[in-house]
């Protein structure tokens, strides 16, 4: 009967993987570590300094693997952008984002004898895959597939924290724990260890394998403004980054709420004492 | 539109309008005279709730076809290309994404205010069944909509639903083949999807007409289910219920804003945000929350076709309501036994709703195994599913037919006024 | 809604004043306006260029790839655009005509960069309605525009037929000798 239950969710899924199996739903993983980000709120806002900081570790560190696609070097000098500067509204004269596209190169055509060549990139340009394909990325990767970064902060139920969980979430597997080789296990990836649990039933550790190993560790990065860079602040200051990558326009939206809001109020306060009026002779 | 138009052409050119075209008398006596019972609640400002409702996704829908590009290809890129690029685009998208569920919350309030008071009851079956042709249409376009961002849930959803068709016995498969225009959801579905999803708007708004002309034939219900007698039991439509529904109008906008300023995503799912992949299915797929308790209802049944037959059956029993219910007592206000029946039926509907976003075999009460039966724990989400189900039948088809025969009501006022009237003495 | 609402709660009562009454209508409706009239913003702005349209606006062009006498055709901002290697004959018949009777006045000096006058850089779409000219037409040397017959001279400008300006000079400005940034 469990069989046919299973066979009912697989009708529904159809695509059996996934559904009708394990019934974990966020593979019984750790919930994401709390944080506390200068974006939540209804007055939060990007920390530009951090910003700054989650770019270079996305530069030097995630970008080997990660691509950023759906980023162009322009937004970067956007309005609540790490390169922000206010006497550069056009965020194609900024002189930042020019740096910084120019160290990428960029496949185009050659306009005169059309073969394949590289250029440096410009402001309008978006962030270079570092693979040609998927599989590409695939094979370089033992297989595994690392996820395009651009949305990554929003395509994950728990947000930037869950990037900042699985990236300081790594742990030395429990005995008993059998992890598979290019598996690295990490108590807030999700995934379902029962199969390769040789304890009890009951207690089967928390997390999954991800194929990613460590990304980050203590100094990796040397931080422009000084700050000191441990692994916590820069798993930190990329999910903030990442972040800001997913929802550029988080500030923008937070700032117009507050003010539509409050208009509503008042529309709505003055609506009601129309309707008062209107109505204040007649009972009902 | 019903009774006797009191419209006066004021000007020389109203009167030579109003004798080749008398559009102006027509808005005249549908929304300014138009006599309204004095006792509507808020409630009933649900309708007008939802023309803006209407009106919003109709106006963000039509630009956001500006800067998308239906294709497998481009999809999920145009949509972001909206969020990012487009002026004001992410305002426009999460209108737009965050007004369905909003013009969903509304629509189960007024169909839920209409099974409280009885308005699908005699003479007003043919506007209870233009609103569930137009429950119907909303439904399907929103399906359809969410398919178009072309993420992992935009596409998982739309195999897992079209396959619900393929469990019709003979023709499933042919069925489901033929809407995806190809051997699995790919880039034919996707702009078919797109073309019914611009075009089904317009065939709401269509029925929307209907819908209101109706209502202006048999007039509004009433709180209290008594149908106005005289002068004393009606206010013009203007000013009385324009300014009511612009103040309630006011306040669902604030709601409104909240979501899409403050939490855009809250009521969507964090899977979206990655582009479709049919080699990979996400961990947990869930309809949107508006389709959770049919979503409940189909998993509740141990077979495929039965399964879809309840879930269409639970849609139907709405259609079939105004003949199902007996009672002559029109407003539940007055039948105190219903009115309990119909509390258990909002809390079965809930339960049914949290019971769509679980998995089926996901204990209720954390780590407390009972028995098995049927291949699963009582004390799992699929029983208390079953359970849920089971009365949101029995409400439609035994407790309303049964009810209305035996119980005992409280007895109803002879005319809208007399009680509001009494009312008044009491203050004054 | 303001003349009716107060029309039909006819008399004043209470001893509440009928103005003030006046002024929440006004100021509701006057609000309820002005949101809606916020809110059609974004809904035009929309269909102005996006962010990514506007950052292409501006191109960079490699100046030795036109010999002498030549003419290339880039697309800029979706529109053609000539940049061309004037021939010495060519420019002193252009200021030969800087005097002549121009339905458009403007000197050949005015239309090239100083120091520049060998090449000419002009929107390739005719002044009357957008048509593409052809360079080599017309009696003037110049560009001749085969939909409604308009003439341009060696430098661009109008002579004969319905076109009422000059072909546009855009804005430019040489990075180095033999590289131009147009936008």
């Amino acid at each position: 009967m469990l069989r046919k239950l299973s066979v009912l969710a697989a009708a529904v899924g159809l695509l059996t993987v996934g559904v009708a199996g394990p019934a974990l739903a966020n593979g019984g993983a750790k919930e994401a570590k709390d944080v506390h980000w200068s974006f939540e709120g209804p007055f939060g806002k990007f920390d530009q300094a951090q910003l700054q900081r989650g770019f270079k570790v996305y530069r030097e560190v995630c970008s080997a693997c990660h691509s950023l696609k759906l980023v162009a070097f322009r937004n970067l000098g956007d309005k609540g952008a790490p390169f922000y500067n206010e006497k550069y509204p056009n965020s194609n004269d900024n002189p930042w984002v020019k740096a910084i596209a120019k160290d990428y190169e960029i496949g185009d055509i050659d306009s005169e004898t059309g073969d394949a060549i590289k250029r440096p990139a410009t402001g309008a340009d978006h962030f270079p895959s570092p693979f040609a394909n998927e599989a590409a990325a695939r094979a370089s990767n033992g297989g595994a597939l690392p996820p395009d970064m651009s949305l990554l902060a929003k395509a994950r139920e728990e947000g930037p924290a869950h990037i900042y969980s699985v990236v300081t979430g790594y742990k030395t597997p429990p005995a008993g724990l059998k992890v598979p080789t290019g598996g690295h296990y990490n108590e807030y990836f999700p995934g379902d260890l029962t199969s390769a649990w040789s304890g009890s039933h009951e207690h089967v550790p928390p997390g999954g394998f991800i194929a990613m190993a460590p990304p980050l560790k203590d100094g990796l990065v040397t931080f422009d403004d000084g700050t000191k860079s441990t692994l916590d602040q820069e798993a930190k200051d990329v999910s903030a980054f990442l972040m800001w990558a997913a929802e550029p326009k988080l500030e923008e939206r937070k700032q117009t709420g507050f003010a539509v809001i409050l208009y509503l109020l008042l529309l709505s306060g003055l609506l009601f004492a129309s309707y008062k009026t209107v109505w204040r002779n007649e009972s009902h | 539109m019903s009774g006797h138009s009191t419209y006066q052409p004021k000007t020389g050119f109203e009167r030579w309008l109003d004798a080749r075209l008398p559009i102006v008398r027509l808005g005249y006596d549908s929304f300014v005279d138009y006599p309204t019972p004095r006792n509507l609640n808020y409630w009933w400002t649900f309708g007008g709730i939802l023309s803006l409702c209407l009106a919003s996704q109709l106006i963000t829908g039509i630009i956001l076809v500006m800067h998308y590009t239906p294709s497998a290809q481009g999809a999920f890129a145009s949509v972001e290309h909206i969020m990012r690029d487009v002026n004001y685009g992410w305002l426009i998208r999460y209108m737009h994404a965050n007004g369905a569920s909003m013009f969903f919350i509304a629509v189960y309030i007024h169909m839920l205010r209409g099974l409280y008071y009885g308005s699908y009851k005699a003479p007003r079956e043919v506007l209870w069944l233009l609103g569930c042709v137009i429950y119907l249409l909303m439904m399907a376009t929103a399906f359809m909509g969410y398919v178009l961002p072309w993420g992992q849930m935009s596409f998982h959803g739309a195999v897992v639903i079209t396959n619900l068709f393929g469990a019709l016995p003979l023709v499933g498969e042919s069925i489901t083949t033929w809407l995806w225009g190809g051997f699995a959801v790919d880039n034919p579905t996707l702009n078919r999807f797109f073309s019914l999803h611009y075009l089904l708007p317009f065939m709401i708004a269509g029925v929307v007409i209907l819908h209101i002309w109706a209502l202006h034939v048999v007039g509004q219900n009433n709180p209290t289910g008594v149908e106005p007698k005289s002068k004393a039991d009606v206010l013009p439509f203007t000013p009385y219920a324009t300014v009511k529904d612009g103040f309630a109008m006011s306040v669902f906008l604030i709601l409104f804003a909240f979501f899409v300023f403050y939490m855009p995503n809250a009521l969507g799912h964090a899977d979206n945000y990655i582009e479709a992949n049919p080699l990979v299915t996400p961990s947990h797929i869930v309809p949107e929350w508006y389709f959770l308790p049919f979503y409940a209802i189909l998993r509740a049944v141990p077979d495929k076709l039965m399964g879809v037959l309840a879930m269409f059956g639970a849609i139907a029993c709405l259609f079939a309501l105004p003949w199902l219910d007996t009672s002559k007592v029109r407003s539940m206000r007055y039948r105190p036994t219903a009115k309990i029946y119909f509390v258990f039926f909002l809390v079965a509907s809930c339960i049914l709703g949290v019971c769509g976003a679980k998995l089926p075999d996901d204990p209720v009460i954390p780590h407390l195994t009972t028995f098995q039966l049927m291949g699963s724990d009582l004390n799992s989400f699929v029983w208390l599913s079953r359970i849920a189900a089971l009365y949101y039948f029995a409400f439609f088809l035994i407790v309303l037919p049964v009810l209305g025969l035996v119980e005992k009501t409280l007895p109803v006022p002879d005319s809208i006024a007399s009680p509001a009237l009494s009312a008044d003495a009491h203050k004054g | 809604m303001a003349d009716t609402a107060v029309g039909a709660t006819t008399e004043p009562e209470h001893g509440s004043d009928p103005s003030r009454r006046d002024f929440i209508h006004i100021a509701a409706i006057a609000a309820a306006a002005g949101g809606a009239a916020t809110l059609v913003w974004p809904f035009i702005d929309q269909m102005n260029p996006s962010a990514d349209t506007r950052a292409l606006a501006s191109t960079e062009f490699d100046l030795t790839k036109v010999a002498e006498g030549q003419q290339v055709t880039i697309k800029w901002r979706g529109k053609p655009l000539f940049v061309r290697n004037r021939t010495k004959a060519e420019i002193a018949k252009a200021v030969a005509d800087d005097h002549a009777a121009l339905k458009d006045p403007e000197t050949d000096a005015q239309r090239v960069k100083p120091g520049k006058a060998q090449w000419l850089i002009v929107g390739g779409n005719c002044t009357h309605l957008g048509c593409v000219p052809t360079f080599g037409g017309g009696e003037y040397g110049g560009w001749f525009c085969p939909c409604h017959g308009s003439v341009y001279d060696t430098s661009g400008r109008i002579r004969k037929g319905p076109a009422p300006k000059n072909l546009v000079v855009p804005e430019y400005a040489f990075l180095t000798d033999t590289k131009v940034k147009i936008g």
